[in-house]
C-alpha cells in the first residue's frame, strides 16, 4: 500500500522546514528508520527517519524547498499493515464543525430523554473552589520567562518597562509594546558625537554590570540621604597597637581596624533596628538578623561578602570570619550563600586614604557605613571645663541612609552608637568584657 | 449536508462501518433489542442479525473480555459500555489483558477492538451515572483513549478507532449526545488518532480542553472576545496520546495557559498537559498554568444546585479566563 511521508512537527513552535539534501531516491529500497532526507530547520539540522520498510516511489518536495509541518514530502510503497487509513477529511467550515448547542436537549441518567425544569440553566453564581492558582506576592521584580526572553532578545532594560500585569508586573504584551513604541531603544554604544577617534570603547565584564544595574537601581529608587561624624579612635589606635602582636599569635588572625569597626557597628544596628531594615513594597521591614556585609575591592570590582548574625560575635570571631571571606572573595570563591541575605553594609573606604565618602546604600538595604581614614589632627578638647589643642588620631564615619525610612535624628544617633563603642577603646579594653 | 446531533453521528458511523466490513460486530448491554439505552443501535439488530449484534448479561468484565477474545480471534468487535461507572469490573479485561496483546504477544497478535463509553455529568446522573473514567485509561501504554467533542470529530475519531488495528476507547460525553448538532459529511472520512485541534484560535492565552468542557471553553471564549481578552481555544481530541505538538505550538504563541476539565484535577488529564507545557514551553510562558476543575468530591452530586456548585460552568471559566488575563 502507499503510505504518505509527511514532514514531521518537531514541536517548539518550528512550523515549517528546509528540505536539505534527499538521502535516497525514486525507487530505492528503504529499511524502517533508515535515513532518508535531511531537514533543516532554524534551530536544527536532522534527519528524518523511514517510517516503514518498503520503496520509495515518489519524491513531492524538492530540495531547497520550504515546506509546513505535516506536509506530505514523499510517498513510499510498503507491505507493513498501517495503524490508520487516513483519508483526508472532508473540508467542512469550522463553525458548522464544531456545532452548536441546542439548549433543553437533555440526556435523562439512564439514557432516555429527560425534561426536568428543575435543572435551571441559570443557577446562581455558585462560588466553586477552583484549584488554587498563583498567590500574587507583590510589586517585586517578577519577571516570567518569557519577558526576560524577549526583552534580552531586543535589548530592553525591564526597570524602565512600565508594568501593567498583576501587582506591577512586566508582561507579555508590556513588552511587545516597548519594542512597538521603540521608546526604549537600545542604548547604543556608540553615538557619533559622544566618540572621538582615540577612545577605548571597553564591553563591561558580567560583574560589572550588575554592579552598574545595581548602583542605577538603588540610586533611582532610594532617595539617599548623608550624614557623617568625627571619632577620636587615639585610644583605639594605641590597643590595638599593642594588642596586634599576641592577637594575631592567638588567634592566628590579624587585627585590623575591620572587625572593631564590625563590632562596633553590629552593636549600634541591635539599638537601631530602623538603620537595619528595608523598603519593601510600601512597608518597611526590620529584618530579623544582623547580617553585616563587608565590601571588598577584588580584581573583578567590588564584591560584599556578607557576616551572618554579627551582633553578640566577639572580636577575635569577627577577625576569623572577615579574614576568612575575604580571602574567598579576593580569590573568587565566594559563593551566593556568602554574598546573600544581607542587612546592612560596611565599607572601608579609609584605607585609600579616604576622608569623607557618600556611598551608594546596597539595594534593598536602608542604609551603609564608610569608615573613613585615621588622621593625626590639631583637637580641641576640653578637660575640666579647660580648653587645648592635641594631637589625636580622627576617624570619619560617613553614613548614608534611605531618607524613607530613616530622618536625620536616627542617623545620627546610628552613628553616636557607634563612635561612643570606638571611643570607648583605650589601653584598658578588655577583648572579652 | 446533514446536521446531525452527536450521538446521532456515532449511530451513522457505526452503522457504515459495519456495512462496509463484515468483520465489525458490536456487543454490549440492550444494544441489540432495545438499540441501546441512548439509541446509538436502534435498527442495528434488524439489519445485521444477532450474529453481529449481540446482548449480553449485565457484565462489564464479561463485554470486554468476550469482545477481547473475539478480536484476537479474528474479529473486529466494538464493545459498548452503558455507562462509564460500570466500566470497573472490566479494568482488568482492558488494563491487564487488552492493553498487552500486542506487546506481550511480540506483535505476533494484536486486539483491533474498539470501547465505545458513554461519560460524564450534568445530566442529573448522581454516583453512577456521572462518572469521568479517562485518567486509569490514558495512563495505560497499549491503549488509545480518544474523546470527541463534536459530531463531525466523532465520526471520524471512531472510524479511525475501529479502523485501529489495537484497542481504541472512545469516551462519549453523554451531555453531548443530543445538545451538540453540527454537520458530519456522509462521505467516508477518518480523523487522525493523537491529534488535537484548535477550535478558536487567540493571541492571550490558550484554554486547553475536551468533551463537554471544549463547549462550555468556547462560550466562554466569546464572552471574553467582547471584553478584549483574545482566547485561544484548543481541543484534545485524543487523551493517549496527547498531542503535545500542537499544545506546545498553540501555548508557546499565546504565552498563558488554562486547562479545563469536567474530572478532578488531581492525578488527572490536566496535570499531564501541564507536565508538557511546563517542560516544553517554559521560555515562552508569560504566567503560570492554570486548572480549572471541580472539587475534590468523591461523586457528582445529585441535587441540582450542588451538580450545578461542582461543574465547571461558562461563567466559571470565564472569570478563570479574567484572572489569568492579568496574573
Amino acid at each position: 500500500m502507499i503510505l504518505r511521508i509527511e514532514l514531521p512537527h518537531v514541536g517548539e513552535s518550528v512550523t515549517e522546514a528546509e528540505i536539505g539534501e534527499w538521502l535516497k531516491s525514486t525507487g530505492d529500497k528503504i529499511e524502517k528508520y533508515e535515513p532518508i532526507v535531511e531537514i533543516v530547520t532554524d534551530k536544527v539540522s536532522m534527519e528524518l527517519p523511514a517510517p516503514a520498510t518498503g520503496v520509495i516511489t515518489k519524491i513531492i518536495s524538492e530540495e531547497g524547498e520550504t515546506v509546513p509541518m505535516g506536509a506530505i514530502i514523499a510517498e513510499m510503497e510498503t507491505s507493513e499493515i498501517s495503524e490508520i487509513d487516513t483519508t483526508e477529511p472532508p473540508d467542512v467550515p469550522a463553525s458548522n464543525r464544531i456545532g452548536t448547542l441546542i439548549q433543553g436537549a437533555n440526556v435523562g441518567p439512564t439514557g432516555g430523554e429527560f425534561l426536568d425544569t428543575s435543572m435551571a440553566s441559570n443557577t446562581p453564581e455558585i462560588q466553586s473552589k477552583e484549584t488554587k492558582g498563583f498567590v500574587s506576592k507583590g510589586n517585586e521584580a517578577r519577571y516570567s520567562p518569557l519577558v526576560v526572553r524577549l526583552a534580552s532578545k531586543h535589548g530592553l532594560d525591564l526597570n524602565a518597562i512600565n508594568g501593567t500585569g498583576d501587582g506591577g508586573r512586566v508582561t507579555k504584551n508590556d513588552v511587545l509594546a516597548a519594542i512597538d513604541s521603540g521608546e526604549n531603544s537600545k542604548v547604543s554604544v556608540t553615538s557619533v558625537d559622544s566618540m572621538t577617534l582615540g577612545d577605548e570603547v571597553i564591553k563591561p565584564t558580567a560583574v560589572r554590570r550588575m554592579i552598574a544595574d545595581r548602583m542605577v537601581r538603588s540610586t533611582s529608587e532610594i532617595p539617599h540621604a548623608w550624614s557623617a561624624i568625627e571619632v577620636d579612635v587615639s585610644g583605639l589606635v594605641t590597643w590595638r597597637t599593642a594588642n596586634k602582636e599576641p592577637f594575631e599569635k592567638e588567634h592566628g588572625v590579624p587585627l585590623t581596624y575591620l572587625p572593631i569597626a564590625l563590632f562596633a557597628v553590629s552593636g549600634a544596628l541591635k539599638l537601631n533596628p530602623y538603620i537595619n531594615s528595608s523598603w519593601v513594597d510600601g512597608k518597611i521591614v526590620l529584618k530579623s538578623s544582623i547580617n553585616v556585609g563587608v565590601a571588598v575591592a577584588t580584581d573583578d570590582g567590588l564584591v560584599v561578602p556578607v557576616i551572618k548574625n554579627a551582633e553578640g560575635a566577639s572580636i577575635p570571631d569577627l577577625a576569623c570570619q572577615l579574614d576568612q571571606m575575604i580571602d574567598r572573595a579576593r580569590n573568587s570563591k565566594m559563593t551566593l550563600e556568602d554574598a546573600s541575605g544581607g542587612t546592612f553594609t560596611l565599607n572601608n573606604t579609609g584605607v585609600l586614604g579616604s576622608i569623607l565618602g557618600g556611598a551608594i546604600i546596597n539595594h534593598p538595604q536602608a542604609a551603609i557605613l564608610t569608615t573613613e581614614a585615621i588622621v593625626k589632627r590639631p583637637v580641641v578638647l576640653t578637660k575640666k571645663g579647660e580648653d587645648s589643642v592635641e594631637i589625636r588620631s580622627m576617624m570619619n564615619l560617613c553614613l548614608s541612609f534611605d531618607h524613607r525610612i530613616i530622618d536625620g535624628a536616627e542617623a545620627s544617633r546610628f552613628l553616636q552608637g557607634v563612635k561612643n563603642q570606638l571611643e570607648s577603646i583605650d589601653e584598658s579594653f578588655n577583648l572579652w568584657g | 449536508m446533514p446536521e446531525l446531533t452527536l450521538i446521532e453521528a456515532i449511530r451513522e458511523t457505526m452503522r457504515d462501518e459495519m456495512r462496509r466490513d463484515e468483520s465489525i460486530i458490536l456487543i454490549g448491554e440492550d444494544v441489540a433489542n432495545r438499540g441501546g439505552v441512548f439509541l446509538a443501535t436502534d435498527g442495528f439488530v434488524e439489519e445485521f442479525g444477532e450474529d453481529r449484534v449481540i446482548d449480553t448479561p449485565l457484565a462489564e468484565s464479561l463485554i470486554c473480555g468476550v469482545a477481547l477474545g473475539a478480536a484476537v480471534n479474528g474479529m473486529r468487535p466494538i464493545a459498548e459500555i452503558q455507562f462509564a461507572d460500570f466500566v470497573w469490573p472490566a479494568i482488568n479485561q482492558l488494563v491487564g489483558e487488552a492493553s498487552k496483546v500486542r506487546y506481550g504477544t511480540n506483535g505476533v497478535k494484536n486486539a483491533p477492538l474498539t470501547i465505545r463509553i458513554p461519560y460524564g455529568g450534568e445530566v442529573r446522573g448522581g454516583l453512577y451515572h456521572s462518572q469521568s473514567i479517562e485518567v486509569l485509561f490514558s495512563h495505560t501504554p497499549g491503549l488509545t483513549v480518544v474523546a470527541p467533542s463534536t459530531p463531525f470529530d466523532a465520526r471520524g475519531l471512531l472510524a479511525s478507532a475501529i479502523r485501529a488495528n489495537d484497542p481504541v476507547i472512545v469516551l462519549e460525553h453523554k451531555r453531548t449526545y443530543r445538545l451538540v448538532k453540527g454537520d458530519v459529511p456522509t462521505d467516508d472520512y477518518t480523523l487522525p488518532l493523537g491529534r488535537a485541534e484548535i477550535k478558536r484560535l487567540g493571541t492571550d492565552m490558550t484554554i486547553v480542553s475536551y468533551g463537554l468542557m471544549l463547549h462550555y471553553a468556547l462560550q466562554a471564549a466569546e464572552s471574553a472576545a467582547a471584553e478584549g481578552i483574545d482566547v485561544e481555544v484548543l481541543d484534545l481530541r485524543t487523551l493517549r496520546p496527547i498531542d503535545t505538538a500542537t499544545i506546545v505550538e498553540s501555548v508557546s504563541k499565546t504565552g498563558k495557559a488554562l486547562i479545563v476539565q469536567e474530572d478532578t484535577p488531581a492525578v488527572s488529564i490536566s496535570s499531564e498537559v501541564a507536565a508538557i507545557i511546563a517542560e516544553h514551553c517554559f521560555f515562552d510562558l508569560d504566567g503560570p498554568v492554570m486548572r480549572l476543575a471541580p472539587p475534590e468530591i468523591p461523586a457528582m452530586p445529585f441535587s441540582p444546585l450542588q451538580e450545578a456548585a461542582f461543574m465547571p460552568s461558562p461563567e466559571k471559566i470565564l472569570s478563570a479566563i479574567r484572572k489569568l488575563a492579568v496574573l
